[in-house]
């Protein structure tokens, strides 16, 4: 029962969900493919950001997207504070991987629990004037809600590379992820890049958990069903890939979504990890890996 | 020089002694005797966590109102709780610690079918009456004596839980032919499908679609699609509170209008998916157990809620309450009347007297069957009409969502076909 309509509807719809799993997952594929940091704490400060934008969209009527944008600094700033700290205790004694791991479940925690003491654990939405209104271009039919965030993800996505490929700093977090030793020897601090590259991961933060709280309601201990989605966007993409994690991103959501009109929705989240074991056998450095 | 040190040293010790001795027996008696501990995990985090910190402020209010009146058998009450986080995984820890370590008198579940489900093999083999919170035929299989669900789903929880609708659906001019369920992956969705399809099948529907979707998925838009495609004329969800949400929202973005829409969407019973899908809701047909009509005035309750509501505010929780906090006063009322009955702390005898009790409680009158359920069912059919702000206080009024099904409660009229109660 292949109708063309069900099926541009699933594929749109796929390539949006898509959109938005590469926005939460940017910074991971910041942190973990470029600065070998598993962040695993990056899913809470999506949700750190949800609530900022929850808080404002709440008290002013402003727009998550607005909102989001408006964080993006602090979040910044929240990102170079905690990289220092890890850096200090972890990194410089070389004993980043399982140490560096524990303390960003302890920072996951810290956030967690910090939400849900100021916040408690009821659901919450955000209110804007598109939410729930959707558009019809011929047979598909384009919720605002999911159209927005897709739209949002490609443009922060774009705005990312960009920046990653054509400025001098965004050259040298990509120099820095390929030989930090190299990059001290032509004179530039490698911890001062990584400094600021882990600030960008928790920056995009800000957005995603905007764009998060659009699409449904959030409470706080939803981070942590995001965890194996984010790093698995992050692997497929191919680590480092800002390009590579939106097209893998756009693959995942396009499998959910078709799996979900044409086979039933119990399935779509073994198919999309079916699809990553697959690639990864293939092709193990991920689609656009190094 | 040294003597006289000794003396002093003496001297504050035997003074110290003296005032723990005289401190400890002036506490005792002011407390009087010692309390009776009753124990349980509470989804305090996690997905219901909304649900079970409402309940939560449910319970505290009844250990209040027992103690205030002197306790149960001259004792005062003290509640023992832990957070299950909404993760079966850590019921049975915190039962076992309950009763080896804390050493509770009795306990009571968490809320959730999935949350009571891990504690009965605990309270089976130590043969303990167990007071259950809104859990969807957990004793189904198991046929223990011991347990008593306090929601009061009916004798055959599956089947009487998910009849009304349906039976509210045979009813209705154009008669509806197609049935879509969905629901999600997890232990009562499961339960309430099984016995939504008896129920279709009992009474003459055509199951067109029957899927399940993963608890975590973030866009329901495609599963909404290809339900909308068959064109059923009833859709039934069976879901918890963000995926009630999602697809409320969904079918509001797809225009999905089948003839009748809702049956088990949990969470549409509270302030904060009321407030924010307000006008999205109208026409759904959901179930519930008690909402603010004239129909529904049982002894006691609207001064419980002015209470929860008071304590809700500054708590951040649920500010309505009208969904569990009142069934969580009920089961431990429940609990109480029965030690006070048998006048013993026995398991066996109070699970005795329970089962052949009627009990006054704030959500009227309980009589439980020989499994543990209710001897009646009183799951209400409620529709969503005339929603046109996301105004809180609307909803503490009658008329928002009124009583369809049973006749006994009812306090409206069915707008039928779904489309018509939409107001945009």
């Amino acid at each position: 029962m292949l109708s063309l309509d069900l099926l541009a509807n699933a594929v749109v719809a796929g390539i949006l969900l898509g959109g938005f799993y590469a926005a939460v997952s940017l910074g991971v594929s910041i942190a973990f493919g470029l600065l070998d940091i598993v962040n695993i704490a990056h899913p809470v400060f999506v949700m750190l950001g949800a609530y900022a934008a929850y808080v404002t969209n709440t008290a002013f009527g402003l727009d998550p997207i607005v909102a989001g944008v408006v964080f993006t600094p602090v979040f910044y700033g929240i990102g170079v504070v905690v990289y220092r700290v890890y850096y200090v205790s972890f990194e410089k004694k070389g004993q980043e991987s399982l140490r560096g791991l524990v303390f960003f479940f302890g920072v996951l925690f810290i956030v967690e629990v910090g939400l849900t003491l100021k916040y408690g654990v009821d659901y919450r939405l955000v209110e804007a004037a598109y939410i729930g209104e959707s558009l019809q271009i011929g047979p598909v039919g384009i919720a605002f809600r999911l159209l927005v965030p897709g739209v949002v993800a490609v443009l922060l996505t774009l705005a990312l590379y960009l920046y990653l490929g054509k400025t001098f700093v965004g050259r040298a977090i990509q120099a820095v992820s390929q030989d930090s030793l190299a990059l001290r020897l032509v004179g530039a601090d490698p911890v001062k890049v990584k400094r600021v590259a882990f600030g960008l991961a928790i920056a995009t933060a800000s957005l995603a958990g905007a764009l998060l709280i659009m699409i449904g309601p959030v409470e706080p201990s939803m981070n942590r069903e995001y965890i194996g989605r984010v790093f698995a966007v992050a692997v497929l993409g191919g680590m480092g890939s800002v390009g590579g994690t939106l097209v893998a991103a756009v693959i995942l959501g396009v499998a959910e979504s078709l799996t979900s009109t044409f086979f039933g929705p119990s399935w779509s989240v073994a198919v999309s990890f079916g699809l990553l074991l697959l690639v990864l056998a293939v092709r193990p450095a991920g689609l656009f890996g190094r | 020089m040294r003597h006289r040190r000794r003396w002093t040293s003496c001297a504050v010790v035997g003074a110290l002694s003296v005032t723990l001795v005289l401190s400890a027996g002036w506490g005792a008696v002011a407390q009087g005797a010692e309390p009776i501990k009753i124990g349980f995990g509470m989804a305090l985090t996690g997905g219901l966590a909304a649900n079970g910190k409402a309940a939560l402020i449910g319970m505290q209010l009844w250990a209040e109102d027992v103690n205030k009146k002197g306790g149960i058998l001259g004792r005062p009450v003290e509640l023992v709780y832990y957070d299950d986080q909404t993760k079966g995984a850590t019921v049975p820890g915190i039962y076992t610690k309950l009763l080896d370590v804390d050493k509770v008198n009795f306990v009571v579940s968490g809320y959730g079918t999935n949350l009571i489900a891990p504690a009965m093999p605990i309270v089976m083999e130590r043969k303990l009456v167990f007071p259950a919170l809104f859990g969807l035929a957990n004793n189904e299989k198991l046929n223990y004596p011991g347990y008593f669900q306090i929601m009061p789903a009916g004798p055959r929880p599956a089947l009487d839980w998910t009849a009304t609708f349906y039976e509210l659906a045979i009813k209705q001019t154009p008669r509806p032919q197609t049935v879509a369920i969905v629901g999600a992956d997890a232990e009562y969705p499961h339960n309430a499908m099984a016995g939504a399809r008896e129920n279709i099948k009992r009474l003459g529907f055509k199951l067109v679609y029957d899927s399940t979707y993963p608890p975590t998925t973030v866009d329901f838009t495609p599963i909404v699609r290809s339900i909308k495609a068959l064109d059923p004329d009833i859709v039934a969800v069976y879901s918890y509170p963000p995926d009630s949400a999602g697809m409320v929202l969904a079918a509001h973005e797809v225009g999905l209008r089948p003839k009748m829409f809702g049956a088990g969407m949990v969470g549409l019973q509270f302030a904060a998916l009321l407030t924010k899908l307000g006008p999205k809701l109208n026409g759904i047909v959901n179930y519930d157990f008690w909402v603010p009509e004239p129909t529904l005035r049982f002894p006691g309750i609207e001064e419980f809620l002015q209470r929860y509501q008071a304590k809700a505010a500054s708590a951040g929780v649920d500010p309505l309450g009208y969904y569990l906090p009142p069934w969580a006063y009920a089961y431990l009322q429940v609990l109480a009347q029965a030690i006070e009955g048998t006048k013993s702390l026995d398991q066996q005898k109070v699970a005795d007297y329970i089962h052949k009790t009627e009990f006054d409680t704030i959500v009227g009158k309980v009589r439980f069957g020989a499994n543990g359920e209710w001897l009646q069912p009183r799951v209400l059919q409620i529709q969503f009409q005339g929603i046109e702000t996301t105004d809180i206080e609307q909803f503490k009024q009658p008329g928002k969502r009124p009583v369809l099904y049973p006749e006994k409660y009812k306090s409206g009229n069915l707008i039928y076909p779904y489309a018509k109660a939409k107001i945009q």
